[in-house]
């Protein structure tokens, strides 16, 4: 930072804000020419505003960007490309029945008395794509006919011709990818950055960040944690970075948590055998107490939360079995779970949660109200009764339970679907990423409330992305990795031991 | 100062009412029929019985007002009914071929006893309802079951129902002479028998929403099926129940429109309502998308689509031109919708206010 002007972009103090979440805060990003710098953190990490910002989808709240020492300010994704900065999504979006030739210069063909040249074309294209990226195709068969690494090089060569982009930003252009195609990719981003271009690459890989980058920026909650020297980092070290752990408020929660952890009853509320869903989770044995709070660690992608699902009844596994209290499920949808007595508030809040449209109120008797099916209906009174009762217990902030959960922030959105929850009187309380684009304060509280709920004898399983927040609020952790249930710990146990695991590296 | 944010609280709070637009958009064409239409609003008592312009488009509306409730519910649940029209003239083919069962022998012969019926009037109305419900079924089954989308779905039975109407019928039109039947659309008491019909089960349809979980449990499965899904809605009862209800509305138009005309016409009878039904119900201001729904902006919706069509046969529009004239009255209706006049609308009452200050 001492030298600005050995930066090709420069991001200082950006901002953002949606409604009822910070998306970015006070955030700075710097790349330098010629260098793979990768951006990680898990889901809601402000990752994706970030690159929004800079490719002018989403304008900041503050902050400024500097691009080769001067301001700018990109309005839109084609100002951005103006400015030489290009994207590569993960889902190409190019157009698999044209060209390779066509779909590189699409909108910049060479043109022969109003007539498209497509000896030029094809020749420009055969011409970038060795010349840029050192890949040597036919560019006259269509793009389906290739692989989808050979695509994602037409999408890259795309980005380069029509801007000849100084920053190329690739937004998890692996996933898809197999082993070799991966290294065809990287190859070609190493030459790119021997030319001098700035990468920016982002990868849930945690193996590729450190085959490929030079540097490493992670975010965590919409806050900077830090920028890194690849060769400076271990695994333990960044994966510790992306989950956070900081240790504030740690000593009143763990003396709940140690008062409560009285309260586990010895006999198995909820018995999973063997159970499994092909594509979501291998087979796993898992028991649940009453009283009990049990934390799944895990990265993105690790299987928290299709085994929430299945655990729920949203997916019906198809191997093993759940013995709920004593019986062998049979009915797996969540109406079914419901009248067991099991709730599960789901991740995604704006899809599977909130019902936006509908007021507090209606929010909150929603899967009572299921529950007691069509006819017998809570009348009107019972049901502000209901309303007002969480919404004073949760400390709602809405002007009245008749207002639209739309207009609620994020928070309040998530105590909503608690209330709905609690509302049920369930004995097993799901909560996968309760806290997820909450405010800490907010965040605080459900926490506290999971342990109280657990002193009041009910199970809980808390799935987070954050590590200390896991910490904080288990009696016993699972951790997953890759699908898989790994290694299931006692609540006492130091973080270190579950990142290793999580990272899946011994010692 | 607080007395200004006020009344602008009132303003918004009577702009932002479900029931403000509709009004507002009969109220227009009911301006336009005072002042070019005169005696428009006269009522007269004829018999001890009301009849007059404004009871003739209640009168007439009332198949479009059935049709409507019927659809709210559908609409709300993001769906839709194309095969209303259909479903109509089957339960007209069924009541008719009950009555005059002539048409099986192929011969139309005409009764000339009034009182003469092959069956009597409570199966006659019965045996066409639970086929009108059977048509919700099926559309029911082929939307929540199959999953098949609900207009693709429900035109299978619009084109498909036609045909079936033709089949019960043998292909012809029959005659319908039973006087008690007539009734059903053509009687009076004080005002027209048939909104009579409607009230009824526009009554019932409210209880049956607003009074059970239903109805909430519709806007639920429309706004978000996925979270309703998560809350333990069935959602494939809830769909189905709407197309039951749906079939079960346009049934009774049916039997309606054919005692009005004392013919089951196959071809012709409901003939493109399902349109006046869905503009009904989008004057209403139920999204198409789903959600948030109003049986009673729903009717006052239907209203204004009889109005207009009413309104243009009164200034002499002809009617194979009526079509063309109407589409463009509903442009202007659905225009007062849009979000830009709407907060253009909003404005005026808060400019007026700054103003005055």
């Amino acid at each position: 930072m001492s030298e600005p002007t050995q930066y090709l972009l420069q991001m200082e103090g950006i901002s953002k804000a949606f409604p009822g979440v910070q998306a970015l805060d006070d955030v700075s990003f710097f790349l330098k020419k010629g260098e793979i710098h990768c951006l990680v953190g898990e889901n809601g990490a402000g990752k994706s505003t970030l690159i929004k910002v800079l490719t002018g989808v989403d304008q900041p709240d503050r902050g400024k960007i500097l691009l080769d020492g001067k301001e700018v300010h990109p309005k839109s994704p084609i100002d951005a490309q103006l400015l030489g900065i290009s994207t590569v999504f993960q889902e190409i979006n190019l157009c698999i029945n044209l060209t390779v030739a066509e779909n590189i210069l699409l909108g910049h063909e060479p043109h022969i008395a109003g007539r498209i040249d497509w000896k030029k074309m094809n020749a420009l294209a055969t011409d970038t794509l060795k010349r840029l990226l050192g890949v040597e195709i036919d560019v006259t068969k269509t793009l389906d006919s290739y692989t989808v690494a050979i695509q994602q090089m037409v999408a890259i060569a795309r980005a380069l011709y029509v801007s000849s982009a100084k920053i190329l930003i690739l937004d998890e252009p692996t996933s898809s990818l197999d082993i070799h195609e991966t290294e065809q990719l990287f190859k070609v981003m190493t030459k790119l950055k021997n030319e001098g271009v700035g990468i920016i690459f982002i990868t849930h890989f945690i193996g590729q960040i450190f085959q490929i980058s030079d540097r490493i920026t992670v975010l965590r909650n919409g806050k900077l944690v830090g920028t890194f020297e690849t060769s400076d980092i271990t695994r333990v070290g960044l994966i510790s970075k992306m989950i956070g752990r900081s240790l504030a408020e740690f000593d009143e929660m763990s003396k709940i948590k140690k008062e409560s952890s009285k309260h586990i009853k010895s006999e198995k509320l909820l018995q999973a055998n063997d159970l499994g869903l092909t594509g979501a989770m291998r087979p796993f044995n898992l028991d649940l107490h009453a009283g009990e709070v049990v934390g799944f660690a895990g990265l993105l992608g690790s299987g928290r939360t299709e085994t929430a699902s299945i655990l729920f009844g949203v997916e019906k596994p198809d191997s093993g079995s759940i013995t709920f209290d004593g019986e062998l499920v049979l009915d797996y949808s969540p109406l079914g779970s419901i009248k067991r007595g099991i709730a599960l508030c789901p991740e995604d809040r704006k899809g599977a949660g909130i019902v936006d449209d509908l007021t507090v109120r209606e929010n909150i008797v929603l899967a009572m109200q299921a529950n007691k099916g069509w006819f017998k209906y809570l009348s009107l009174p019972e049901q502000y009764e209901i309303a007002d009762k969480y919404i004073k217990l949760l400390n709602i902030a809405t002007p009245s339970p008749d207002q639209l959960v739309k207009n609620l922030s994020g928070g309040n959105q998530q105590k909503v679907i608690l209330a709905r929850w609690l509302a049920t009187q369930p004995q097993l309380l799901i909560l996968d990423e309760p806290t997820r684009g909450i405010d800490v304060g907010t965040k605080a509280e459900i926490q506290k409330l999971v342990l109280v709920l657990a002193e009041e004898g009910k199970a809980c399983v808390f799935i987070s992305s954050e590590l200390d927040e896991v910490l904080r609020t288990s009696h016993r952790i699972i951790v997953l990795r890759e699908r898989e249930k790994i290694a299931e710990f006692p609540g006492d146990v130091d973080e270190t031991t579950i990142i290793h695991a999580i990272a899946g590296s011994e010692s | 100062m607080k007395k200004t944010e006020k009344a602008r609280f009132s303003w918004k709070k009577i702009t932002e009412s479900r029931l403000f637009f509709p009004i507002i958009a009969l109220f227009l064409i009911l301006l336009f029929d005072f002042i070019f239409i005169p005696g428009f609003f006269n009522i007269e008592a004829r018999d001890g019985n009301l009849r007059g312009s404004l009871i003739d488009i209640a009168r007439n509306g009332s198949t479009v007002m059935l049709l409507a409730i019927g659809m709210t519910l559908v609409i709300a649940t993001g769906g839709i009914d194309l095969s209303v029209g259909a479903v109509m003239a089957i339960a007209a083919s069924v009541a008719g071929i009950l009555m005059n069962p002539s048409a099986l022998k192929n011969e139309v012969f005409f009764v000339t006893d009034p009182m003469y019926t092959f069956q009597p009037l409570w199966l006659v109305i019965g045996a066409a309802l639970i086929v009108a419900i059977l048509c919700g079924l099926w559309n029911g089954f082929l939307v929540a079951y199959l999953r098949i989308q609900p207009m693709v779905a429900t035109l299978i039975l619009m084109i498909a129902g036609r045909g079936i109407a033709q089949l019960i019928t043998n292909g012809l039109r029959v005659q319908i002479t039973y006087r008690p039947y007539a009734f059903i659309g053509q009687g009076w008491f004080i005002v027209p028998f048939s909104l009579y019909i409607v009230a009824f089960v526009f009554a019932a349809t409210w209880l049956l929403t607003r009074k059970t979980a239903i109805g909430m449990f519709i806007e639920s499965v429309g706004i978000n099926f996925r979270s309703s899904f998560f809350s333990g809605i069935d959602q494939k009862k809830i769909k189905m129940l709407v197309y039951v209800v749906c079939g079960f509305c346009a049934g009774i138009a049916g039997l309606i429109a054919s005692s009005n005309i004392k013919t089951s016409d196959s071809n012709n009878i409901g003939l493109t309502t399902e349109l006046d039904a869905i503009l009904a119900v989008v004057i209403g201001g139920t999204a198409m998308a789903g959600g948030r729904f109003s049986l009673l902006a729903s009717l006052i919706g239907a209203l204004v689509m009889q109005a207009i069509t009413q309104s243009m046969y009164a200034i002499g529009v002809p009617a194979f031109a009526l079509q063309a004239i109407k589409s463009v009255v509903v442009i202007l209706v659905i225009l007062l919708y849009s979000k830009q006049v709407r907060g253009f609308i909003g404005m005026i009452g808060t400019r007026k206010e700054e103003t005055g200050l």
